[in-house]
């Protein structure tokens, strides 16, 4: 099912969570809404998924107005970042809920919802757990089990609040890459919200990057990073050097190959991985010394020092893979020259 | 060999409740006993088996086990509100709900037996319009005991109903469940073991009861009277042993009801996976 969003606003209060926020997501997308807390995400959420009803604006699923629809009927499945399982009732019961509330007429046989609910058990690969209480879980095998609870009533959306925020980095890693195979397996259309941008680029097709109750951003991981519509993008999904030119003295950046032509604008970002760095006496650059570096597995991050920049400015980071920078032969203090392929600039 | 726990004190922590419930509970109780094993089997056969002393035993459980029922559902009903919904003046009513808990029972006895009595601000509403008359009748034993019994009702489900999660109602609504379905099959069982303690208090305190109750209730044989205002008029009436045999009856009906509800409650827990 596809979602419209028009035109959202929200307000707690007197704080704006949302404001003024457009959004259109196709079928069968899984979809990333990313941010800072705070900025709206979780809230944009709830009401895609009727928890929550805007103050202005509609929402509409499949070309309908659900704007005014309660959560029961919105035929979403939602999965919350603290999982919300049923504390009282087993795994079994717990998917098995979806389906045994359905109004008498639809309600499927108890024959049905066992070969329902163990054929998921199967899908999160948690069969055997059909007996346990949540509370003898843990966080990851909860998390699933949240999944595949949702599932159950079979929802043309699938929403997820944070849906590894609560869990310890080994877990979240499997499952993000469970995630993606299971949409890829199950193509429903998925959203969900997260802070942290390389699970949004991990596991998403489409990232939205929101800010201040506002989008800042729409597009594919690879857009999103190689063309950040604004600082705020370029900012938060990366690392990224920036200079300021009315701090920067723009000759430096000059020798250093960006500013070949007039300025784009008074800032420039520049991802790590887009400075390379040579020993001083092999070429012409700015002079600017090594402090230290960091081994991040294939590549290596190196810390730079320029004496001439004052403040933020003052420290870089570059990223090379291994090889080049054993090749290189550095040490500690070494001189180098800054070659900067490539940079964005905002204003 | 013995074990070591990662508590530590557990020998003297148990030394301590045990010396504690000698003194306070097991002494005086055993006491009791004693004082009854005076009477021969029959005696006390004949003292239990009269028709006043049963009629007493029938008025104080079946008092005490309505207005336990009806505290109960009052009781929810207030914590539910007092949880949920924020509005004014939620403090003072939060602040209310104990009043019965300090109050003397025999100044709560009074002035429910007057308000309640025909002539009374309520008797006189009640009778006028529906030809109830309340004091001097079991069902003024009931409401007594419902004001005696509320308190422990709201005060045992308010903080389970305060730390319910309530994103499982959220999740339950998300799954199609109306309004009613997420009341019955997600929120009451999580509730119900906490409701079951706060009933069962009520319940409790209310056979025991006394001040409350002997004001209101008229205390005629057969028909009002209840048990603990037997022992007394026995007492007055020296005859001790008389007492000390209904004491004990009472005393351990109440423990076998106690521990059919201690039952229901492990019962009530286990299904809810609580343990």
């Amino acid at each position: 099912m596809s979602i419209l969003l028009n035109n959202i606003s929200k307000n707690f209060g007197k704080f704006a969570a949302l404001y003024d926020v457009s959004l259109e997501i196709p079928e069968g997308e899984l979809v990333a809404l990313l941010g800072p807390s705070g900025c709206g995400k979780t809230t944009l959420l709830r009401i895609i998924a009727g928890l929550e009803t805007p103050d202005f604006g509609r929402v509409l699923l499949s070309g309908e107005d659900k704007t005014e629809q309660h959560v029961s009927r919105r035929g979403i499945g939602f999965v919350f970042q603290h999982y919300a399982l049923f504390r009282h009732m087993t795994v079994f019961d717990n998917i098995a809920f979806g389906l045994r509330v359905k109004p008498r007429k639809e309600r499927p046989t108890e024959a049905f919802i066992s070969k329902k609910v163990h054929s998921l058990l199967e899908l999160v690969q948690l069969d055997w757990l059909a007996d346990r209480f949540p509370d003898q879980l843990s966080g990851g095998q909860r998390q699933r089990i949240a999944l595949a609870r949702a599932l159950a009533v079979e929802p043309s959306v699938l929403l997820l609040d944070e849906p590894f925020g609560a869990l310890d980095a080994s877990v979240r890693k499997d499952l993000r890459q469970w995630l993606r195979n299971l949409h890829q397996e199950l193509h429903v259309t998925s959203i969900f919200v997260t802070h942290d941008q390389e699970e949004a680029m991990e596991v998403a097709s489409q990232v939205v990057v929101l800010n201040q109750g506002r989008i800042e951003q729409q597009g594919a991981p690879a857009d999103i990073y190689d063309h950040p519509a604004n600082a705020f993008v370029s900012k938060f999904i990366g690392q990224t050097n920036i200079f300021d030119l009315s701090e920067t003295e723009s000759n430096w950046l000059q020798r250093a190959g960006i500013l070949a032509e007039k300025p784009q604008g008074i800032f420039a970002h520049v991802r790590p991985h887009h400075i390379d760095i040579v020993k001083a006496e092999e070429a012409s650059g700015s002079p600017v010394t090594l402090k230290d570096w960091q081994h991040l597995g294939a590549t290596i991050r190196v810390e730079l020092f320029n004496p001439q920049h004052n403040g933020s400015g003052a420290t870089l980071f570059a990223e090379m893979p291994n090889e080049r920078f054993k090749q290189l032969n550095l040490n500690k203090g070494d001189r180098v020259a800054v070659h900067i392929k490539q940079a964005h600039w905002f204003n | 060999m013995t074990q070591s726990n990662i508590m530590p004190g557990f020998r003297p922590a148990l030394a301590y409740t045990l010396f504690y419930l000698c003194l306070v509970v097991l002494i005086p109780l055993s006491t009791l006993v004693f004082k009854s094993l005076q009477l021969s089997w029959t005696d006390y056969l004949e003292i239990i088996s009269n028709t006043r002393v049963v009629s007493s035993f029938r008025v104080s459980f079946g008092t005490s086990l309505i207005a336990a029922l009806v505290a109960g559902l009052f009781g929810f009903v207030i914590a539910w509100v007092l949880v949920r919904y924020p509005f004014p003046g939620k403090r003072f009513l939060d602040a209310l709900i104990d009043l019965p808990f300090a109050l003397p029972t025999a100044v709560a006895g009074v002035i429910l037996a007057t308000i309640f009595q025909p002539s009374g601000l309520l008797g006189k509403w009640l009778m006028s319009s529906f030809g109830v008359q309340v004091a001097y009748k079991p069902l003024g034993i009931v409401v007594a005991l419902i004001f005696i019994g509320i308190p422990f009702v709201v005060r045992t489900v308010e903080p389970v109903l305060q730390e319910f999660d309530t994103t499982m109602e959220e999740a339950a609504s998300s799954l199609g469940a109306t309004r009613l379905q997420v009341f019955t099959q997600v929120i009451f069982p999580n509730i119900f073991p906490a409701l079951l303690t706060g009933v069962s208090l009520a319940f409790a305190r209310g056979v025991g009861e006394y001040g409350s109750v002997i004001f209101i209730a008229g205390n005629l044989p057969y028909v009002s009277e209840i048990v603990p205002l037997l022992i007394i008029t026995k007492l007055e009436q020296y005859q001790y042993a008389g007492a000390t045999a209904i004491a004990l009856t009472m005393l351990l009906v109440s423990f076998l009801l106690l521990l059919i509800v201690n039952l229901l409650q492990l019962w009530a827990r286990r299904r809810s996976g609580q343990i």
